[in-house]
């Protein structure tokens, strides 16, 4: 009796893994609702369009954050640092710090702070999604 | 001679923070959390429950900052933070900084009170060290400041 479940276990497993995690799942499948919602063309997130966001630097913001990696590094894996307060910031990276992006009210609550500060105004659900899927791949 | 030596040593190495170098630590998960997301979250007896109370109903603007909270998380943080205030428990390195807060102040900085003020005269090349990057980076120097230990300068 016990010998299938472990052996289905260890199938099931990795595939459950390849998956992803339930809760940023459902917080993508959000964002995708919403940017349906604002554009009836979306299909789907890409990895790509998140780095660029990632990297881009914009001149609306606060100068001490022109772009993301002012903070996280060019390299998202890396620990970061605030750099308006020096407090250390853990990878956004997912393969490094599995528990980034399963919190969505975090989740939207940090994208408020940061978006205002480093583009200027707020994302769309469009960008929001595409740096999702682009950390959840690093 | 040398025993006194060997005694003050030991002292020294074991005593805990001196009373007046010390600040209660932060023991509400809420408060650790969200005050200490994007800078350490600083202890409560720094500052008078006015200044908590202003800051708490300001947080659209922290700073220049959107720190904006649903509103019974910003409930629970501002019960703690004026309930543990400096002129309120009036412990450890309370007693050194609301001495100098005017009886009806709120001041918003802990780093232009004069207690700060008087023990971090440093040069500029202390302050522009890249790790510090801003005179309220307690951590950067100061390495038990999340515990409330300030007594290691």
């Amino acid at each position: 009796m016990l010998r299938p479940i472990l052996f289905a276990a260890v199938i099931v497993a990795p595939t459950l893994a390849m998956a992803g995690n339930p809760d940023r799942n459902a917080i993508i499948a959000d964002y995708a609702e919403q940017a349906r919602a604002a554009d009836a063309g979306f299909a789907a997130f890409s990895a790509t369009r998140g780095e660029t966001l990632f990297r881009t630097k914009w001149p609306g913001g606060d100068p001490r954050t022109p772009s993301c990696t002012a903070c996280h590094t060019g390299n998202p894996r890396n620990p970061g640092r605030n750099a308006k307060t020096g407090r250390p910031i853990d990878p956004v990276a997912v393969s490094v710090n599995p528990s980034r992006f399963t919190d969505a009210g975090d989740v939207e609550k940090q994208f408020t702070r940061d978006c205002k500060s480093v583009l200027g105004r707020p994302c769309t659900p469009l960008e929001k999604g595409d740096y999702i899927t682009f950390m959840t791949g690093q | 001679m040398r025993y006194s030596i060997v005694l003050a040593t030991l002292l020294a190495s074991t005593a805990p923070a001196s009373a007046d170098d010390w600040a209660p630590p932060i023991t509400n998960k809420l408060v650790q959390k969200e005050c200490g997301s994007c800078h350490m979250a600083f202890q409560p007896a720094f500052l008078p429950a006015r200044s908590w109370e202003h800051m708490m109903n300001t947080l659209s603007d922290h700073f220049g900052e959107d720190a904006s909270l649903p509103e019974a998380q910003v409930a629970e943080i501002r019960a703690y933070l004026t309930n543990n205030a400096g002129d309120v428990k009036w412990r450890g390195i309370a007693r050194k900084y609301m001495r100098w807060v005017a009886a009806d102040g709120a001041p918003q900085k802990i780093t232009e009170n004069p207690a700060f003020l008087r023990e971090h005269n440093f040069l500029d090349r202390v302050w522009n060290d890249p790790k510090v990057v801003t005179k309220s980076n307690c951590l950067a120097c100061h390495a038990q400041a999340n515990s409330g230990n300030y007594d290691d300068d």
